[in-house]
């Protein structure tokens, strides 16, 4: 099992640990509420350490890059980071992604910890036929994410680092000890915040700055909680192999006007005669909680399962995501979900349970 | 060091027992809330539902996760507590004062296979 560089420091703090993605991983501190509440209300820190980098350079970058990612790079800018997907030819999703654009001829990768190994491997094979370098450096950066509210004033207090000139996923290069970190405005709560990439030494003197000031450590418990309420999605859960982004209803993040990218016919074509399947947000009436793989019924028929189910934190409902018949899956349709032994009444909604505070 | 209360019966399953009389509380132990973390829904049986001992009675779910509820003891219940279907975080705060159900013992015979608290603590290993 590998492990961060702050591995030691969770332990000391006596953090719930669990494998994630290959890693073993602090879940909690003080507790999920706990550290979820701080990061809507005030600011937590996440080390998110376990993600993936890849750095795709040369001439053919931009070219390359367009080819795989299913978002439209042509209109970023140098320290513009956008959010999309690789796919299969068949839009599956190979991973659900972050490019960030350093320049015409390099783009920086933020792919999922338990992708590295199958993404690297995905993204050479691509490559072959561009003129574009491939390096992989995951083992060499750390990543903390520092999330709330109070991130910017957080940031700049704590780790003297002012982000203030940043809006919502763009990014800068600076240097910290001799070494060039990156800053982006960006997350995966719902909330305003910045995550930063630097060498493992850096990121470990910034760690015990933000504890020595206070700022709640948060484990992946909170971030999956943050990430659900707001309708983010995990690959794993609403993304894979089988779950294409039209699918999973993150059809804004393909764009089929591009030219060409692994996977665009099969989107359009979904796109174009509707998917088998839908990602759905539900609400049930009673207090018991979806979970994952949870059946999901319209009358006494299966049409799909739970992806990811939580009792609310900040939305005092209990909530799911969940994979279900397109037909079935229609705003304000009736389902049930099957928990244990019971069914419970279940409502089709939106799946953004509750709102966004990015800046903007 | 979790809260063990002597004079009560426990499972492997971090279940306890309350004898009163003819009649058994049943909950989960101060360690089964402190590794469960913030309780934030209790799935309780019916009154009048008959269980053997080890059945599944419900669950006590966690924000994270749901954790099957296994009766010590077989019985009949009495009465589930209510309070905790407003208020399932009351196990957080003291799971030996908020018990689940309320049983009526099939045999009282069944307790002699549960271990005391002394044996529990060395269980848990505290």
């Amino acid at each position: 099992m590998k492990k961060t560089c702050l591995h030691d420091k969770h332990v000391a703090l006596g953090a719930l640990m669990s494998p994630f993605g290959g890693f073993d991983m602090p879940i909690q501190y003080a507790g999920i509420v706990e550290e979820h509440n701080a990061v809507r209300n005030a600011v937590g820190v996440f080390d998110v350490s376990h993600m993936g980098e890849v750095r795709i350079t040369g001439p053919e970058a931009k070219k390359y890059v367009n080819h795989i990612f299913t978002n439209d790079i042509n209109v970023m800018k140098a320290g513009d980071v956008q959010y999309g997907m690789m796919l299969y030819p068949d839009g599956g999703t190979v991973d659900d992604l972050l490019v960030y654009k350093v320049d015409e001829n390099e783009y920086f990768l933020v792919i999922n910890a338990a992708n590295i190994d199958k993404d690297v491997a995905w993204i050479n094979e691509q490559s072959q036929g561009y003129n574009v370098k491939v390096d992989n450096q995951s083992e060499y950066y750390a990543q903390l994410a520092v999330q709330g509210p109070e991130a910017e004033k957080t940031l700049l207090n704590v780790l003297q680092i002012d982000a203030t000139a940043l809006t919502f996923y763009t990014f800068f290069t600076m240097k910290c000890d001799g070494e060039e970190i990156i800053v982006s405005r960006t997350g995966y709560t719902g909330e305003d915040g910045f995550e930063i990439y630097a060498g493992h030494d850096v990121i470990i003197a910034m760690w015990d700055k933000l504890m020595a000031a206070g700022v709640q450590p948060c484990g992946l418990g909170c971030r999956d909680t943050l990430r659900f309420e707001v309708g983010l999605p995990l690959y794993g859960d609403e993304l894979s192999p089988e779950i294409s982004p039209i699918v999973a209803t993150l059809g804004f993040f393909v764009k089929l006007d591009k030219e060409e990218f692994i996977g665009k016919e099969a989107c359009a074509r979904q796109k174009a005669e509707g998917s088998a399947k839908k990602l759905v947000g539900l609400e049930l009436k009673d207090k018991a909680i979806p979970r994952h793989g949870y059946e999901v019924l319209q009358g006494d028929k299966v049409v799909g399962y739970v992806t990811t189910g939580y009792r609310g934190i900040s939305v005092d409902k209990s909530l799911a995501m969940a994979l279900v018949d397109r037909e079935a899956g229609a705003l304000d349709n009736e389902l049930s979900v099957r928990i244990r032994k019971k069914v419970f009444p279940a409502v089709v909604v939106k799946k953004k349970f509750y709102k966004k505070s990015y800046k903007k | 060091m979790s809260k063990i209360i002597d004079g009560l019966y426990y499972s492997e399953t971090h279940e306890y027992v309350k004898v009163e009389g003819e009649m058994g509380y049943v909950g989960i132990t101060d360690y089964a809330q402190h590794e469960l973390g913030n309780v934030v829904y209790v799935d309780m049986p019916e009154v009048g539902d008959e269980f053997e001992a080890g059945d599944e009675f419900g669950a006590v779910e966690s924000v994270k996760a749901a954790s099957d509820l296994n009766t010590p003891v077989g019985g009949t219940v009495e009465e589930v507590n209510e309070a905790l279907e407003d208020e399932p975080g009351l196990i957080n705060k003291d799971a030996f004062a908020n018990w689940i159900i309320k049983l009526k013992l099939a045999d009282a015979g069944e307790l002699d296979g549960l271990m005391d608290a002394e044996a529990y603590r060395k269980f848990i290993g505290e």
